[in-house]
């Protein structure tokens, strides 16, 4: 019974991974319409691109690694 | 037994124990996902302790030897003409001696080495580790820990010798209101120790998702159907695999340096 409740916690642990796909994709669609306004400031500002998309895709991970807990370590 | 079983790894250290037999079959995969993770002691036994050699060590050997022959051998004949391999690795020099100059600061290129091994150690892990049966060891949240770890204390050491006290004024945010300082005072205080957190958990997280991933769809190779599918699958999350290795390894380097300018300027 306990396996159970664990691997269903698993399951919804891995809905953060869509919130994570949201987050990632609202930053990297904001910067291309940046970009796309004022293309030669765009190369100025990839590298605050990639730590936003980081940032943002650490805490999908974070919830991963709230499911891999579950599944092999309760 | 049971199908489904969970198997227990224990984070933090290098000790993975399987408290399941191994069964194999788990719902039609063959293998599990997980294996790929499990450290091994390479020259037998099955205790590990803290001197065993073992996979792990293997690979991080195999990630310096790399890096020497990049960095060193290849650079030995300083030709003005660069050989390819001189150029890979001048390349990766004024890379990344641009992103400490860029984002910490004119002041903080003596802590260059430091974050060129860094980077270096982390791209050579993630790469080696996308070759077919190898180990990769920044898979590991024992291995990430210590390198974030390792930054946080630099940066906090530092912050400290150089401005003293006022290096606490990077949790004193003066351009917000009186009143709302010492609440933003205690987030700030609990963002910055978390800092150690995420920058490890982003590595080792990004890092093990990918090659579970790619096993968990090799699993699917074996029911004849879908085969050619699967092999789609795995070529597609390999092409993602080899991008991630890379930015994970750009996004700890460039952290580090933001943590490092935080360090050397604090205050908003």
């Amino acid at each position: 019974m306990e396996g159970d409740l664990a691997h269903i916690g698993a399951g919804l642990a891995a809905i953060g991974s869509g919130a994570a796909a949201i987050g990632v994709g609202n930053v990297a669609g904001n910067f291309l319409s940046g970009a796309l306004r004022n293309p030669s400031a765009a190369a100025s500002q990839t590298a605050t691109l990639f730590i936003g998309i980081a940032f943002a895709e650490a805490l999908g991970i974070f919830s991963f690694l709230v499911a891999l807990l579950l599944m092999f370590a309760v | 037994m049971r199908p489904g079983m969970p198997r227990r790894i224990a984070k933090g250290t290098e000790m993975a124990t399987e408290t399941a037999a191994a069964q194999g079959e788990e719902g039609g995969l063959v293998f599990h996902p997980m294996d790929q993770f499990i450290v091994k002691p390479l020259f037998g036994g099955t205790e590990i302790h803290w001197y065993t050699i073992t996979n792990v060590t293997l690979w991080m050997a195999i990630a310096i030897v790399a890096i020497f022959a990049l960095m060193v051998l290849a650079t030995s004949r300083r030709a003005t003409i660069p050989s390819k391999g001189q150029s890979i690795a001048e390349l990766a020099y004024g890379f990344v001696y641009k992103m400490v100059e860029d984002v910490a600061g004119k002041d903080a290129v003596g802590f260059f080495p430091y974050v060129m091994t860094l980077f270096m150690f982390i791209v050579f892990a993630n790469f080696l580790g996308l070759i077919p049966m190898s180990f990769t060891t920044t898979s590991h949240f024992a291995v990430t820990v210590v390198l974030a770890l390792a930054v946080f204390l630099t940066v906090t050491i530092y912050g400290f010798i150089k401005n003293g006290s006022k290096f606490l004024g990077l949790f004193w945010v003066s351009s917000a209101p009186l009143p709302l300082r010492p609440i933003l005072a205690i987030i700030e205080l609990i963002s910055y120790f978390v800092r150690p957190v995420s920058h490890s958990i982003r590595l080792a997280g990004n890092v093990m998702a990918g090659h579970a991933v790619i096993k968990v769809f090799a699993g699917f190779a074996a029911i004849a159907v879908i085969s050619p599918v699967s092999v789609v699958a795995i070529t597609a999350m390999y092409g993602l695999e080899v991008l991630v290795a890379f930015i994970q390894a750009y996004v700890f380097t460039i952290l580090t340096c933001v943590y490092l300018k935080d360090a050397l300027h604090p205050g908003h």
